[in-house]
């Protein structure tokens, strides 16, 4: 069972919140160990070098001020320093980041925002106009951390806001009897978002949304009712339709990839999104589009093996019961939403789920569909040509490697975060510690860019190799996007760092292959780059022994 | 009229502790388990079953489990 370890400090008593945390993993069939700081101790928990919290050495810090307890703090500021209350309340937890990273450089710090923020009427309506009122000062704070987070890579601000539970987060009663200032139920949800937030850095998230498309993407049946007759944009109940689309195009452009899996003839489930002028989506904004007689349990796992993605990084929605429910049967790693009854609540719905959770962002995510797209040209002119080194030359395809780049940082953690198939150790790492090895001389570090006559497949393969002194430098992280499957890529990266390496006057390189469930496609990546077993998954290879490795990519 | 016995179940979901045994005399002190932490689940879990809220001084005037049902058949109307 995958273990993680958290620490909580508060300004609230934390117990309950470990326990739900504690619960919340268990849940996602992982085990979290809890490190609960004393009560109201976070100063001392930061400032100290010899405090609990560093001898814990969490992966993960929870630190949670409940906005009840900075209210208190607000009303003990001088009237005359309460308009640079959110302005000194920043920069001390700047600085406290700033501790924390020299004694813990990889710790994760969680921040739940002040987002249950109420104006404490004290200025009534008028508070705007008074920066020195608390309504004033709290609104501005959260807009503050926001732009700490963006200054500091592993700084993260959680939305601390539940819908749901709103009105009921805290009971007042249990904060004068027990310090406990948010409810059991809200501190759940609370723990719940941890959980899959965290889970979502270690690379369990979803990729990929699969759509049905009679009453899910618009209402009515287009085979029945025509293109006039379905629902979408003005015409009944559209309008709950065309949010629903809008919604799912901000999705697309986030970089979640969009499919179709519908019961339908393919030519007129296409119709609409060819012909419907109120349509939000078009048919570039579906990256595989299945529309057949089929069952959807299998047309999803066709569209998986195109996407090359697991299971469980797929969310089906479908508004009818009996189709949901086959998946969920058959396919039990898809995630299957209970969508609402109503369409107009479909977005509010998936709003409050909160089922694409994602620990990074690159522009290079919103190329995806079209990145796909492209593959699928690839994948038809691959079918029509048999021999593939005929193929893979007339691909024409050409790379660039070079070390990490301050604009690379965050693309090539994002690869080690998402990638878990073609990656040879599975080591996860953040942006400030990918940004870290770029100055560090034990590192030699490489990434590649391709592109071939049909488009760029943009950043899609790293490699972090380790100086380890005397002469021996060892394969830390390899990873490839699968786009690039069975295209040399490999042994164009091998040889060039072959090369590099020499040239630094290294003799011997090391690998390892660290087992998952999902990577046995890289088992034998070793034993093909020409290295030798030494023992069960350990590897070495003398440079001078090393013969360079045919590839079809050119400079 | 709500009983000690009505109080077993949420005590022994609480505390995980099917058989637990529960009098009107019965202090946090006589069952393991009842510490500072569990006795506010308690009071979530009878506030939910009984569908009732109880204030801070009565939540603090507690000394034992007769107490709780005292309180409880006040809040219900029972008393």
């Amino acid at each position: 069972m995958q273990e993680v370890k958290i620490a909580v400090l508060g300004n609230y008593a934390t117990q309950f919140t470990c326990k739900s945390i504690e619960k919340a993993f268990k849940k996602k069939g992982c085990k979290a160990i809890l490190y609960n700081a004393e009560f109201n101790a976070i100063d001392f928990e930061i400032i100290d070098e010899n405090s609990g919290l560093y001898k814990f050495e969490p992966s993960y810090l929870l630190w949670h001020e409940s906005t009840l307890g900075l209210r208190d703090l607000f009303y003990q500021t001088s009237v005359n320093d309460r308009s640079c209350f959110a302005k000194n309340y920043i920069e001390k937890i700047e600085t406290y980041i700033g501790r924390i990273r020299q004694i813990l450089p990889n710790t994760v710090i969680l921040f739940p925002n002040h987002g249950l923020i109420f104006n404490d009427n004290i200025f009534g309506n008028f508070a705007a106009k008074v920066d020195s009122s608390w309504f004033f000062q709290v609104v501005k704070l959260n807009a503050l951390v926001n732009e700490v987070s963006v200054r500091n890579d592993s700084f993260y601000v959680f939305d601390s806001v539940n819908q749901e539970l709103y009105g009921r987060h805290t009971d007042y009663s249990q904060v004068v009897n027990a310090e406990l200032h948010f409810t059991p139920p809200y501190l759940d949800w609370l723990a719940e978002s941890i959980a899959k937030f965290v889970l979502t850095i270690s690379g369990k998230f979803k990729k990929c949304v699969i759509l049905d498309l009679d009453n899910t993407l618009w209402g009515g049946i287009i085979g029945d009712d025509g293109l006039e007759g379905i629902q979408i944009g003005s015409l009944g109940i559209g309008k709950a339709f065309t949010r629903f689309q809008k919604w799912l195009k901000e999705l697309k452009n986030r970089g979640v990839v969009l499919a179709v899996c519908s019961k339908n003839n393919l030519e007129v489930a296409q119709q609409p999104f060819r012909s419907h002028s109120d349509m939000i989506l078009s048919l570039d904004d579906i990256a595989v589009f299945i529309a057949n007689w089929d069952s959807k349990a299998d047309n999803i796992n066709t569209i998986r093996e195109i996407l090359n993605i697991g299971f469980d990084s797929m969310v089906f929605l479908d508004d009818n019961p009996a189709e949901r429910d086959i998946v969920r049967k058959h396919l039990p790693d898809v995630e299957v939403p209970e969508m609402p009854e109503d369409p107009a609540e479909y977005v509010p719905f998936l709003i409050a789920q909160n089922i694409f959770e994602t620990s990074s962002y690159s522009t290079n995510d919103s190329e995806r569909t079209q990145q796909y797209q492209i593959e699928a040209q690839r994948v038809e002119m691959s079918k029509s040509i048999t021999d593939m080194s005929v193929f893979l030359t007339s691909l024409n395809m050409r790379a660039e490697v070079r070390s990490f780049r301050k604009e690379d940082v965050d693309r090539v953690a994002q690869l080690t975060q998402r990638s878990n198939q073609f990656n040879l150790r599975t080591i996860r790492y953040t942006s400030s510690e990918i940004n870290s090895m770029i100055e560090n001389k034990e590192y030699c570090t490489f990434c590649v860019e391709v592109n071939d006559k049909f488009g760029s497949y943009g950043l899609i393969s790293v490699g972090i190799i380790k100086l380890l002194g005397g002469g021996v430098a060892f394969i830390d992280t390899w990873i490839m996007s699968c786009r690039v499957l069975k295209r040399t890529v490999e042994h164009y990266l091998m040889n060039t760092i072959v090369g590099y390496l020499k040239e630094k006057k290294i003799e011997k390189l090391e690998g390892e292959y660290l087992s998952t469930i999902k990577n046995s496609l890289v088992e034998n990546l070793l034993d093909e780059l020409g290295m030798e077993k030494t023992n069960e998954d350990k590897y070495e290879l003398y440079l001078d022994k090393h013969v360079k490795l045919k590839t079809y990519i050119n400079l | 009229m709500i009983e000690v016995k009505d109080l077993i179940p949420v005590f022994a979901d609480v505390l995980e502790n099917e058989n637990i045994i529960l009098e009107l005399s019965t202090t946090a002190d006589h069952v393991e388990g009842w510490d500072s932490l569990n006795h506010i689940y308690l009071v979530v879990g009878i506030e939910k079953k009984f569908k009732v809220k109880f204030t801070t001084q009565e939540i603090q005037s507690w000394k034992n489990v007769g107490d709780i049902i005292n309180n409880l058949n006040r809040k219900t109307g029972a008393l």
